[in-house]
């Protein structure tokens, strides 16, 4: 009310620049909104065109025929299919392992505090440099996993480099870079629970079992669905891993929804396919990531309320 | 929940231990890796003691390798200044451009603030290719294609988003009043931002940053589509080290080393801000 009163009695200037005041200040993330969408947009068109960087004169519309050849295209659906195997796998063992380890720290004691700590280092190597190190680790002719595998009796065993192994390798980093991200999501929920449902239930004598599916996972979850949609979204697209530890290969065992349209492009210079590639991939991920944000403002606005 | 028996104890100290275990061994094995050479390296089983030696980073720093077949180069160190030269300057940008626009979010709710504050979220989560592929052609027409410039608007990609969101959090949790008695008391409205909104969300503002600069540090697609060798960071120089011959297992440990201690050194600093900056706010730490 006083705000709005001090304002009226200003010089008619200042009112004028006080409107154009914040689009001012969000002009230049407006022009960032902007660098964004001219782009997504050429990429809209470039999907709907026979577009070949090596032979540019015949580059032309041809509509829908990039996606149409999807449907009888194996090389498709081997993508899609293990887009959606990794993703399946890598936030399932994730969301697993995470909510474990999150339980095992979530009393609030010194040694559970530095661990929690420590294990923030794997989330905040590149993932590029992990996949490294990993390919490092399991190196054939010297890796220390390998030898590893070889003491228990998986002689030659091939990790990245075989096609049956190969899938298994790679979530295995995804694994050990991305679970303290659930982890520590999840520990911040469990540790803002209220305690008396808690100490209701101790008093009771209710069963862990109890407490863990009725109390902890109806509360947790929130949490744990904010946790998942993050993980979903960025495992779907995955490129650094998969690509720093194999480039999609061997063979193409793992050409990803990323990695295939990075090949496409750079490799066969099949732009349009490509593109295409990347609309039906941005799609999956708007979809998703629809269902993400409305959950995570509803989180967000619980968060302010208790901040 | 108090009263565990020794038996789940035991169970729960093993259960750690293996995390433990697990989420280390690959920085710990690295690690000992750098301080080895070729030989040791090579050598079957692994071996846990060892003589350590600095010629790993002696090579990677002065550049120069010296192997029997003569000296060879090594480009890591110009890879490491561009990772610094890249990061500080998109994060710089990025709280120069980004915060003013926080402020503008959190405070005026004008038409297509939200729009434009989703349609920067959303693309947060869309696959970076999309936009990727189609500006490398751009860039090539417009001059821009493995400059620092390009390199560094295409990060903004990256860190204003971050921190447009985190930072507009902060500025939202500051209690408008505050700011209006400021105004009333006749200060104009950039000393009331510059006295009174910057300093209260000071900490988220350095927060978001860090987050920036680690997510800009991490960053490996940017570079690999849009920077050749002279202009890329540690994460692509990384990689084309493993394929380069010459150059030494224990080198390229030793350049992972050297490649990932920013980041972990400024995440175990910014621990406490993490888990509100990873989640976009979503979950007070």
């Amino acid at each position: 009310m006083t705000a709005a009163t001090i304002q009226r009695n200003r010089p008619s200037g200042f009112r004028i620049s006080k409107r154009v005041l914040p689009y001012l200040l969000s002009l230049p993330a407006l022009l960032v909104c902007i660098g964004i969408l001219i782009p997504f947009f050429t990429s809209v068109v470039y999907s709907f065109q026979r577009y070949r960087l090596s032979q540019p004169w015949a580059r032309q519309f041809n509509w829908g025929d990039n996606y149409i050849s999807f449907f009888t295209d194996p090389k498709f659906w081997n993508t899609l299919q293990v887009s959606l195997l990794y993703a399946g796998i890598t936030v399932v063992l994730e969301l697993l392992l995470g909510l474990g380890i999150a339980m095992l720290l979530q009393k609030r004691s010194t040694l559970n505090n530095f661990i929690s700590i420590m294990l923030l280092m794997p989330l905040m190597t590149a993932p590029a440099l992990a996949a490294l190190m990993w390919k490092l680790m399991t190196n054939p002719g010297f890796g220390v996993l390998s030898y590893l595998a070889s003491l228990i009796g998986l002689q030659d065993f091939r990790w990245a480099s075989s096609p049956s192994t190969a899938l298994l390798t790679v979530v295995l980093v995804d694994i050990w870079v991305y679970t303290p991200f659930i982890m520590i999501l999840l520990l911040a929920g469990l540790r803002s629970l209220p305690t008396q449902p808690f100490e209701a239930a101790a008093l009771d004598g209710v069963p862990r079992s109890f407490v863990f599916f009725r109390i902890t996972l109806p509360m947790l979850t929130p949490y744990i669905l904010t946790a998942t949609l993050f993980r979903l979204l960025d495992s779907i697209q995955q490129f650094d891993i998969i690509y720093a530890m194999t480039q999609g290969g061997p063979g193409d065992t793992l050409t990803v929804f990323q990695v295939e349209a990075y090949l496409n492009f750079f490799q066969s210079t099949n732009v349009g396919r490509s593109a295409a590639l990347m609309i039906i991939l941005w799609a999956i991920t708007y979809f998703l990531s629809n269902i993400f944000i409305k959950n995570w403002l509803r989180l967000r606005e619980r968060a302010r309320g208790q901040a | 929940m108090e009263h565990t028996s020794l038996l789940e104890r035991i169970l729960r100290g093993i259960a750690l231990a293996l995390v433990v275990i697990f989420f280390m061994f690959p920085i710990v094995w690295i690690l000992m890796m750098s301080f080895q050479t070729n030989e040791t390296i090579l050598r079957i089983p692994p071996q846990l003691v060892f003589e350590p030696t600095l010629a790993n980073y002696t090579a990677l720093i002065t550049g120069k390798l010296m192997t029997a077949a003569g000296t060879l180069d090594i480009a890591f160190m110009r890879n490491l200044c561009n990772s610094v030269f890249l990061s500080v300057t998109s994060v710089a940008v990025a709280l120069l451009l980004g915060v003013p626009a926080a402020y503008a979010f959190a405070r005026h709710k004008f038409r297509g603030s939200e729009d434009i504050a989703f349609t920067l979220l959303s693309f947060r989560f869309a696959p970076a290719l999309l936009v990727l592929l189609p500006l490398t052609l751009y860039f090539q027409k417009l001059g821009l294609a493995n400059t620092y410039i390009g390199l560094i608007w295409v990060y903004q990609l990256i860190c204003l988003p971050l921190i447009l969101w985190i930072v507009r959090g902060y500025f939202e949790d500051i209690p408008a009043d505050i700011e209006y008695a400021y105004r009333i008391a006749g200060h104009s409205w950039f000393a009331t931002f510059r006295k009174i909104a910057l300093p209260l969300a000071g900490p988220g503002i350095a927060a978001a940053g860090l987050l920036a600069f680690i997510f800009a540090w991490n960053n490996f697609v940017f570079a690999l589509v849009l920077a050749s060798a002279d202009k890329q960071p540690v994460t692509v120089g990384a990689l084309a080290f493993i394929t380069s011959s010459g150059i030494q297992y224990g080198q390229i440990s030793a350049a992972i080393v050297l490649s990932i201690t920013p980041t972990l050194a400024l995440a175990l600093y910014a621990q406490r801000y993490l888990v509100e900056g990873l989640s976009l706010g979503a979950v007070k730490g």
